[in-house]
């Protein structure tokens, strides 16, 4: 299976060219960039692991480019976003997130059905990689 | 300037002219805490536009058509709602834009239903004039912070849906009427599974012999649940909850609420009351509320008369829905450009300045009410994508229909061609792309990848409705009018 959570999650994986771009759009409208990983990507698991804080100063791609390469050195198997906050009143929220790192196998989830009162069902989600 | 006449004479029994009872006072200035109309009147033939402009202020205020003396029992100058300036419309003969002034205490705190018997109430069918129309109106931040405004809200919205930087895709299961619920189920599942973020029930898809209610609940979310799990991605269907009474809307959306959705669905017909009762439902549990308008076309479509769509999104963030249709530019359904960017920029932004070309009069403060999601929607697909970001921006859900479920091969295909152009074009987009130009190149080389891209391109290359609107804006960028 594939994680379609995040803004690219349709197109082939991102090139490095490619991420080092998105950034520079982030950072050409002042969002600050943060990097986060996790190995269950729950999708109420809105927590991740932050690889430092978000990098409110930075003005170059590249040193993005390089957490995240230090991330991905850290943690090959596990999920990595890149996100980027606004700080704009109205907003004051993530303007895009995108994955940049995945596990080579995805693990994904399953559904479980709780019968309830007539033909209701409580649905829970599951991570497969939580049941190891 | 109207003959000022003593108390006296003003009140002997009889009939007055309107602006002779003080309802059209040229040198008023409103306070800011005035809620403020634009009207377009055209007057029957002879009948004076200061006249006719008076008329409204005061059949949409205290006035009846005799005088009465009871008026002297209040503070009636205050209640008098009052025309303050009359333009000639731009390249018309004989209509006129009619400002007017109502007292904050004129309306009762958060109702909508009140504000609107007022504003819309018997004025519409006044025999002096041939055609009236609202075509704006200046809610003073004192009035605003009475309302709940939406439940949820662009922002918080994205965030509990974890689906940032990208308009959101949805469509709309097809056909309308007659698919079985299990049926039905079906199509939500491809749909989701394909990469759309949601599905929705139509319009007039409510519980009829084909399909109850309960039967569509719960198969569409067994569907929902699935295509989450599949993806890892929070998905919904907007379930419409309309009905007849809201005794039977509540027991639907408390339905919906128990299976876990996370978006419901109303239509414009229920009514103002019921649209603010389901909004102050969906603020206590957690629940976006997505607004079909549904009936809207009868009253915002002509350009004399009526009530502009402006003005119908500024009171549904008033009334607290978070999904407002608002208009696609190039589908099938009405939409000069400039007007729908002015129906957008009121759902959408925390301020509106002054905008003649987008048909916005006055400057609007949304004193931190949230704002609302338009939804576009009708007669779309993948290969606009370059135009539909480009007009519509980010904030947006677009919904393809038939342009998802029409697809040659598959629902499934038809959704993930959607997301593919879609992201595609925001990459795009972020990279500094002349995008609006480029796009049928982009999109045809995002299609060499994406066999669904590519057969979606292929059926629908030609597909456009180039109709001329029949709502335009008065002001076109030359004219140089100030309001």
């Amino acid at each position: 299976m594939r994680i379609t959570q995040g803004t690219f999650s349709f197109l082939p994986e991102l090139t490095d060219e490619q991420i080092r771009k998105q950034v520079k759009y982030c950072l050409d409208n002042d969002y600050a960039v943060s990097i986060e990983h996790t190995d269950d990507p729950h999708p109420r698991n809105t927590y991740w692991e932050m690889w430092g804080l978000p990098m409110f100063d930075l003005k170059d791609p590249a040193g993005v480019l390089m957490e995240i390469n230090e991330c991905r050195k850290a943690h090959p198997e596990n999920y990595i976003r890149v996100g980027a906050f606004d700080s704009e009143r109205g907003t004051e929220s993530m303007r895009i997130s995108f994955i940049v790192n995945r596990p080579a196998q995805e693990p994904g989830f399953y559904l479980e059905r709780t019968e309830g009162d007539g033909r209701a069902i409580r649905y829970t989600t599951h991570s497969y990689t939580k049941m190891k | 300037m109207p003959k000022t006449i003593a108390a006296a004479d003003r009140y002997k029994a009889g009939v007055l002219e309107y602006k002779q009872m003080g309802y059209w006072v040229p040198d008023y200035e409103p306070k800011d805490t005035d809620l403020i109309c634009l009207f377009r009147i055209t007057p029957q033939a002879g009948v004076d536009p200061e006249e006719a402009a008076a008329a409204v202020a005061g059949e949409s205020s205290t006035a009846t058509w005799t005088v009465v003396w009871t008026d002297r029992l209040t503070a009636c100058e205050l209640y008098r709602a009052k025309a303050y300036r009359v333009d000639r419309v731009p390249n018309t003969e004989d209509q006129y834009f009619a400002y007017i002034a109502y007292d904050l205490d004129l309306f009762e705190p958060g109702s909508i239903a009140n504000m609107t018997a007022s504003i819309i109430g018997n004025v519409f069918g006044f025999k002096a004039l041939k055609c009236l129309r609202l075509e704006d109106m200046r809610i003073p931040v004192a009035y605003l912070k009475t309302f709940q405004g939406p439940a949820t809200g662009i922002v918080v919205e994205r965030e509990r849906l974890e689906k940032y930087g990208r308009p959101l895709l949805g469509a709309t299961t097809k056909p309308k009427l007659g698919l079985s619920g299990r049926n039905y189920g079906r199509v939500v599942y491809e749909a989701l599974k394909g990469g759309l973020d949601f599905t929705k029930d139509d319009e007039n898809i409510n519980s009829q012999p084909f399909m109850h209610w309960r039967d569509r609940f719960l198969y569409c979310m067994e569907a929902v649940n699935r295509a989450q799990a599949c993806g890892g991605e929070v998905k919904g269907h907007y379930l419409n909850v309309t009905a007849a009474t809201m005794e039977d809307m509540y027991e639907r959306a408390e339905f919906a609420k128990g299976l876990g959705s996370v978006i419901v669905m109303i239509d414009l017909v229920v009514g103002y009351t019921a649209i603010q009762s389901m909004a102050k439902w969906a603020r206590g549990n957690d629940m976006i509320l997505h607004l079909h308008r549904a009936g809207h076309g009868t009253y915002t479509r002509q350009k004399t008369h009526g009530v502009s769509f402006r003005v119908i999104g500024k009171w549904m963030r008033m009334a607290g829905v978070d999904h407002l249709h608002a208009g696609t530019v190039v589908g099938k359904l009405e939409g000069d450009p400039r007007m729908i960017a002015g129906i957008y920029d009121v759902l959408r932004e925390t301020r509106n300045p002054v905008n003649l070309e987008h048909g916005i009069f006055f400057d609007q403060d949304w004193a931190s009410l949230n704002k609302v999601m338009p939804v576009a929607s009708g007669g779309i697909h993948a290969g606009q994508m370059h135009q539909l970001v480009h007009y519509l921006g980010e904030d947006v859900v677009l919904q393809f229909g038939g342009g998802t479920i029409g697809h040659p091969m598959g629902i499934e295909a038809g959704a993930t061609a959607n997301r593919v152009a879609l992201e595609t074009m925001i990459l795009a987009r972020n990279e500094g792309r002349d995008y609006l130009n480029e796009g049928p190149e982009i999109l045809k080389q995002a299609a060499r990848s994406c066999k669904p891209l590519q057969a979606a391109l292929d059926t629908w290359k030609d597909i456009t409705f180039n109709y001329e609107s029949t709502d335009t804006p008065d002001f076109v960028p030359v004219a140089t009018a100030v309001a």
